[in-house]
C-alpha cells in the first residue's frame, strides 16, 4: 500500500491525464457524432453514404491502429501535433462513430407518427426536431451514451501504448521502479472501475429521472 | 420516409440536389487536400509504394494476419467457454458462486485490456510465471473478453421464456439437463449476432500484440516499417487489411441478425 502513497504524485498526474483524455475526447466525439448522425438520417443519399462510410470505417478499425497511424504515420506527411492533442483527436474521431450510431438509433426509436403529427400541426423542420423528436430521442440514448463514455475511459488507456503518460502508463512506470505489481496494478484497475461505477450511477439516475411512463 | 421527413416535394427535391452537389464537392475537396499533403511531402513517389506491389511484403503481412487470426480464434474459444461458466455462475442460486462471478464480470468489464496486458507482461514474471509471447497476448484478451461474453450469454439465457425451464423440470430433467438441453440451445441461437460482433471487437483487440511484440498484423507492420522506412504507407496498408477483414465479419453479424425473428431481436437487444 505504501508504494501507492510514495508515488502518489506520478499516479495522480496520470489520473489527471486520463481524465483530460476522456473528457476532451468524449466532448469531441459528441459533437462529431451528432454531425455523423445528422449525415446518416439526412434525406440526401450522398450525405447518408458519407456518414455510413465514416461509421463503417471507424467501427471496424482497431483504435490502436489509428493511434499508431496518427503518431508515426501522419508526421511523414507533415501533420504533427502534441502527443496529448493527437491522442484526443484520434480517440474523438474513433468514438464519434459509436456516438453517431447511438444517436441514430435514438432518432429511429421515435415513432413515425410523432414526426407526422408535428408536421401536420404546422411545425417547421427545426421546431419539430426541437420540440418533438429530440426530447424523445435523447431520453432513450442516455444509457447507451453512458456506456460509450465508459468505453472511452477504457480506450484512453491505449494512448499509453504510443507514449502518452496516462494512468496506465504511470502505473507501469511506477511498477518498473518499485517492482510491486499487485498494489500498483490493482490500484490503477480500481481507479478505472470507480470512474465507470460513477458514470454508471449518474446515467442510471439521469435515466430514471427522464423516463416517460406510457 | 422517416420520422424526420415526408416524401420530398419540388422545393425539397431541389434542396436535395444542391446538398448532393455540395456533399460531393466537400468529399472531393478532402481527398484533394489529402493527396496534396502526401505529394508535398514526397510520399506519393512510386518508389515509396512499389514495395506493396511485391509478393514478399504481402507474404510477411499475411503471415502477420494469420497470427492475428490464430490469437483471435484461440482467445475467442477460451473466453466463450470461460464466459459461459461466468454467466451460469451469475445465474446460480448459490450465493458463494453468484457473488464472485458477478464481481469478476463487473470489475473486469471496466478495466482497460492494456492494463491487463501490462499485468501479464510485467507483473506475472515477477511471480515466476513467464508465459510464451502468444499467451502473453491471449491470456489478457481472454480475461477481459470473458466478462463481455458472460454478459451476452446471461442476456441470452434470460431471454428464454421461463415456461421453457418449467417444462424441462416438469418432464423430470435435472436443472443442469434443463439448462443444457432446453435453455442453452435456444439462447445460443439468439445471441449469435452479438457473439459475432463481440468477436470483431476481440479481433480488434489483438492489435495489442503491438505492445506485447507478438508478431500479429500490427506488430508485423511495425517491424516492416522499421525495416523499409515507409511508415505511413505500411500503416495505411495494415489499416486497410484490418478494415477488409472486420467489415466482412460485421456484415456477417448483420446478416445473422436480419435472419432472426423480430421478437428475439428485441429481447436480446444488447445488454
Amino acid at each position: 500500500m505504501s508504494v501507492l502513497l510514495d508515488h502518489l504524485p506520478e499516479l495522480w498526474q496520470g489520473l489527471i491525464v486520463t481524465f483530460q483524455l476522456t473528457a476532451a475526447s468524449f466532448a469531441g466525439a459528441a459533437v462529431l457524432g451528432a454531425l455523423v448522425c445528422a449525415l446518416r438520417v439526412s434525406p440526401v443519399r450522398v450525405l447518408r453514404a458519407i456518414g455510413t462510410a465514416y461509421v463503417e470505417s471507424f467501427q471496424n478499425l482497431p483504435l490502436l491502429v489509428l493511434l499508431v497511424l496518427a503518431f508515426f504515420g501522419l508526421p511523414e506527411i507533415g501533420v504533427k501535433a502534441e502527443p496529448l492533442v493527437t491522442a484526443i483527436v484520434v480517440i474523438a474521431v474513433y468514438e464519434a462513430a459509436y456516438v453517431g450510431e447511438a444517436l441514430r438509433s435514438g432518432v429511429n426509436s421515435v415513432g413515425k407518427g410523432q414526426g407526422e403529427a408535428a408536421r401536420a400541426i404546422g411545425l417547421t423542420f427545426g421546431q419539430s426536431l426541437r420540440h418533438v423528436v429530440l426530447p424523445q430521442a435523447l431520453r432513450t440514448v442516455v444509457q447507451p451514451l453512458g456506456n460509450i463514455f465508459i468505453a472511452t475511459t477504457m480506450n484512453t488507456a491505449l494512448a499509453a501504448a504510443v507514449g502518452v503518460v496516462d494512468l496506465t502508463a504511470a502505473a507501469n512506470r511506477v511498477n518498473l521502479v518499485e517492482a510491486q505489481p499487485i498494489p500498483i496494478f490493482v490500484g490503477a484497475g480500481l481507479a478505472y472501475a470507480l470512474i465507470a461505477a460513477a458514470v454508471g450511477f449518474a446515467t442510471g439516475r439521469l435515466e430514471r429521472k427522464l423516463v416517460i411512463l406510457r | 420516409m422517416s420520422v424526420l421527413f415526408d416524401e420530398p416535394g419540388p422545393k425539397a427535391r431541389r434542396r436535395i440536389r444542391v446538398a448532393t452537389v455540395l456533399g460531393v464537392l466537400a468529399a472531393v475537396a478532402l481527398a484533394v487536400l489529402a493527396v496534396r499533403q502526401f505529394a508535398a511531402n514526397g510520399q506519393l513517389d512510386a518508389a515509396r509504394w512499389q514495395p506493396y506491389a511485391t509478393w514478399p511484403m504481402w507474404r510477411y503481412l499475411l503471415t502477420g494476419l494469420w497470427s492475428t487470426f490464430l490469437a483471435a480464434i484461440v482467445s475467442a474459444a477460451l473466453s466463450m467457454a470461460f464466459g459461459l461458466v461466468l454467466a451460469l455462475g451469475r445465474l446460480s442460486h448459490r450465493r458463494w458462486i453468484r457473488l464472485p462471478a458477478a464481481a469478476y464480470v463487473e470489475v473486469v468489464r471496466v478495466v482497460p485490456a492494456l492494463l491487463l496486458v501490462y499485468v501479464v507482461l510485467f507483473a506475472l514474471p515477477r511471480y515466476g510465471l513467464d508465459l510464451p509471447l502468444f499467451w502473453k497476448l491471449v491470456v489478457p484478451l481472454t480475461a477481459s473478453n470473458a466478462a463481455a461474453f458472460a454478459e451476452i450469454f446471461r442476456a441470452g439465457i434470460n431471454s428464454v421464456e421461463r415456461g421453457q425451464t418449467e417444462a424441462g423440470l416438469a418432464v423430470g430433467l435435472t436443472p443442469l439437463q434443463t439448462m443444457r438441453l432446453v435453455v442453452l440451445p435456444q439462447a445460443a441461437r439468439r445471441v449469435l449476432p452479438s457473439i459475432v460482433s463481440q468477436s470483431v471487437g476481440l479481433l480488434k483487440d489483438t492489435s495489442l500484440g503491438f505492445v506485447v511484440s507478438y508478431g500479429e498484423l500490427l506488430y508485423s507492420g511495425k517491424v516492416l516499417a522499421a525495416y523499409n522506412g515507409l511508415l505511413i504507407q505500411t500503416y495505411l496498408v495494415v489499416a486497410l487489411v484490418y478494415l477488409a477483414v472486420n467489415v466482412s465479419l460485421s456484415k456477417l453479424a448483420r446478416t445473422l441478425e436480419a435472419r432472426q425473428p423480430v421478437t428475439f431481436r428485441r429481447r436480446t437487444a444488447r445488454a
